[in-house]
């Protein structure tokens, strides 16, 4: 199979999360990636432990972001690295950075620079905040960039503080915005011969992601959103949007007129509600009472099938190693195995878009600092 | 962008938008934003589903505010598929298309005779974008592709909320907005493959790989750590794989971030040489201690009082904002992250704007979204057969 990107090379400066994450979806892609990085230490996630999980000396962090990529060693603040990184962005289709406003100019790296020395080149840059206004300087860092776009009064329930999203959306999010303007730059580039300057930042996308619920709330008049007592899932949604607790496990139920509801559970009392369609939404912890109620009587397996044979939108609340189980996920064929043995198991998650049929496989895990100095050097720096 | 739209990476490419509802709509906004023409391919009775699909009853020129978010700026063609001349017309539609988005369960569009492999022999170069809820293959392929659903599926609703919780799921759409932006990647990196072979492709996303993508830090420590399940934190949970202090406190007048610090620099600001002692190496396996010693703290004090202290000394942490105070602040403000909707009788509404700047600039767009089948006549007329003279 010809992976789309192949032949196109993307130098890296980025560090962290959302500038690797874009490099890594360009390199499944097809992309040739080469990490630049400090000599010292390197990039900082090498030495950012998730739990306490470790491969070779490196996070798995650091593994899962940055498998099959090449890494070089550069000292941006010496007179030699500077030029041999200048020498080798004058040579990419696209690079990736990440450093705070100002500094990448200061490091005579910035696009005006490159674009002196490679006029189509596909320059995409992340920042936390942007590049105008009071909060450029700040640390661009998911759970601060989530904590200032107010998504965290969008999960949980009513009666909770702020909940963040457990999982760091904002950088990743930002990381896949950055990867669809550089492809868009490199498609710019390779019909026209020009050059782009994509930019994004976590705000942005933590206000893209959010955009259904926020548009909303601009018009109505700013009121707030408010979340259920219980099982909330959906601020704006009408009942009985949300998750159910079962006598085993929870349920969750998707967007379902409540005729049909009370038709398939059966419960006839939720009928009454279907009567005015708006109190679906007026009235809907009242619903959720009565739902929850009922749904108690009997497990999360026992109603997903009842319901699902009904055409009902619902789906039990599983937990990791349930979902590992699950002949589905076997299905979707998302891990790779990049361990010399069976001892030495190391599984990898695979890209999440298949070409062609074809899902792109992890082939190894992240370089060692400077591990391919030697052939970058001969390649790119004589 | 001094050459205004034409200077779009993506101008002059047609994108045929077969989707509804969220993910494929979404992708085809994308596109449009990057400068691709962007045709909605609707039923004639009632079009996209998400027209009537009111939220908090806001509507915009008859049709759901929420509609209009993601399909500003396309143009929509009313065509009932299962009616030979219409059908007829949108394959001739589609052989000038460079882009078809659609997101029907596994099988529907092979039905209908618009499947990968019929629409490649109608036009080779076509780039070919399925968006499904749990892939093409499995038990789950028939299971409705919705985002709480695939959530509640994938473990994401146990990494929410804290240790005492139930599953937390979080409160809107993002796998949605997920999967669109998989989409896209695809789509591009294909039409680029076809500047050098001619040939189109076909890409392929659902919503519980995206799901598993999301998370993949920390599934991936999942799968190398004996497939230890995540255990929340027992308060201020924001990531279940981070260790102290790494979470939301309570302060006197509000909640704050605190993000990765070395625990000596905690102790230091904080005046808790307690934390000190558990040593950096227990920062994850007795994080619910420390942060515990931390909330004591932090609750005593204004949240104001707390940034003073700890934004100086270059520590990562932030007020909890709400939409509001966000909205209010000089930081959304200089972000300039909203734009507003105009539509022909004059309504507006302000909405988000394309998170990706293009040579400084955030592509904008001022159209609302297409009544239905309001461009059925001209686009049809486009590609009209020759008549016999």
């Amino acid at each position: 199979m010809t992976l789309p990107l192949e032949g196109v090379l993307v130098v890296d400066f980025s560090q962290f999360l959302a500038g690797p994450y874009a490099s890594l979806r360009l390199q499944d892609l097809g992309a040739r990636v080469i990490k630049v990085e400090n000599p010292n230490q390197g990039d900082l996630c090498r030495r950012l432990y998730l739990s306490e999980t470790m491969i070779d000396g490196d996070s798995t962090l650091f593994h899962a972001i940055n498998r099959g990529k090449e890494s070089i060693a550069l000292d941006l603040k010496s007179q030699q690295g500077r030029a041999q990184a200048q020498q080798l962005a004058s040579q990419a289709h696209v690079v990736i950075q990440n450093f705070r406003p100002g500094i990448i100019q200061r490091l005579g790296l910035g696009y005006d620079a490159v674009r002196a020395l490679n006029p189509s080149v596909v320059y995409g840059s992340v920042s936390g905040y942007g590049h105008d206004g009071p909060w450029t300087d700040l640390p661009g860092q998911d759970l601060l960039a989530q904590a200032r776009s107010g998504i965290m009064w969008l999960s949980g329930n009513q009666n909770a503080g702020p909940v963040p999203v457990g999982l760091p959306l904002a950088d990743l999010l930002a990381g896949a915005t950055l990867a669809q303007g550089v492809l868009a730059g490199l498609y710019k580039q390779a019909t026209r011969k020009q050059g782009t300057l994509v930019e994004t930042s976590l705000l942005e996308c933590i206000v893209d992601a959010q955009f259904e619920l926020l548009t909303t709330y601009l018009n109505n008049g700013n009121t707030m959103p408010e979340r259920e007592a219980e099982g909330s899932a959906h601020a704006y949604l009408a009942a009985p949007y949300g998750l159910y607790q079962t006598s085993r496990g929870a349920l969750a139920l998707a967007m379902t007129p409540l005729d049909t509801l009370a038709e398939a559970l059966p419960l006839p009392a939720l009928a009454a509600f279907a009567v005015k369609p708006q109190s679906a939404f007026s009235q809907r912890a009242e619903i959720r009472d009565l739902i929850s109620a009922h749904l108690m009587t009997q497990t999360a397996a026992h109603w997903e099938e009842r319901l699902t044979a009904r055409r009902i939108w619902c789906a039990r609340v599983l937990a990791w190693p349930e979902l590992l189980d699950s002949a589905t996920f076997k299905a979707l064929d998302m891990t790779s195995d990049i361990g010399a043995s069976s001892e030495s198991r190391r599984l990898l998650m695979k890209s999440p878009l298949r070409v062609d049929g074809q899902r792109a496989p992890a082939q190894a895990q992240g370089p060692a600092l400077n591990a391919d100095c030697a052939k970058i050097t001969q390649e790119f720096l004589n | 962008m001094c050459d205004g739209a034409s200077g779009l990476p993506l101008s002059g490419l047609r994108v045929l938008d077969f989707a509804q509802f969220l993910a494929g709509p979404v992708a085809a906004m994308r596109l449009s934003d990057l400068g691709a023409e962007v045709i909605k391919i609707e039923r004639p009775q009632g079009g996209d589903l998400c027209r009537s699909m009111v939220v908090n009853d806001q509507v915009l020129e008859g049709d759901s505010l929420v509609f209009h978010t993601f399909n500003r700026g396309k143009k929509s063609v009313a065509a009932d598929l299962k009616d030979l001349a219409d059908l007829a017309a949108v394959k001739r539609l589609i052989k000038t298309a460079d882009v078809l988005i659609h997101n029907f369960r596994p099988g529907v569009m092979e039905r209908i005779g618009l499947g990968y492999q019929t629409v490649k022999e109608l036009n080779p170069r076509l780039v070919y974008g399925g968006v499904s809820g749990y892939g093409t293959e499995g038990p789950w392929v028939k299971k409705p592709g919705q985002d709480l659903l695939v959530q509640s599926l994938s473990g994401i609703a146990w990494l929410n909320g804290d240790a005492s919780d139930g599953p937390v799921p979080t409160g809107f759409a993002m796998l949605d907005v997920a999967t669109a932006g998989n989409l896209v990647q695809g789509i591009l990196a294909c039409l680029l493959r076809r500047g050098t072979t001619g040939q189109g492709g076909l890409v392929e996303v659902d919503l519980m790989t995206t799901a598993v993508d999301l998370t993949f830090e920390q599934f991936t420590c999942f799968l190398n750590d004996q497939n230890r399940p995540p255990r929340r934190h027992d308060v201020g949970n924001a990531n279940p794989y981070q260790p102290a202090p790494y979470g939301i406190y309570k302060t006197a007048d509000g909640y704050m971030a605190f993000a990765m610090t070395p625990l000596t620099v905690v102790a230091d600001l904080l005046n808790t040489p307690e934390i000190a002692q558990f040593g950096q190496d227990h920062a994850f396996s007795h994080l619910n201690e420390i942060k515990a010693i931390i909330a004591k703290v932090f609750v005593t004090e204004p949240t104001q009082h707390w940034l003073g202290i700890l934004e100086p000394a270059g520590v990562w942490c932030a007020p909890v904002l709400n939409w509001v105070e966000f909205v209010e602040s000089e930081g959304f403000k200089a972000a300039n992250l909203v734009q507003t909707l105009k539509s022909e009788s004059g309504a507006e509404a302000l909405t988000t704007k394309c998170p990706i700047r293009i040579d400084g600039q955030a592509p904008s767009a001022t159209a609302v979204a297409p009544t239905l089948g309001r461009d059925t006549q001209s686009v049809f007329a486009e590609v009209a057969p020759q008549q016999e003279a």
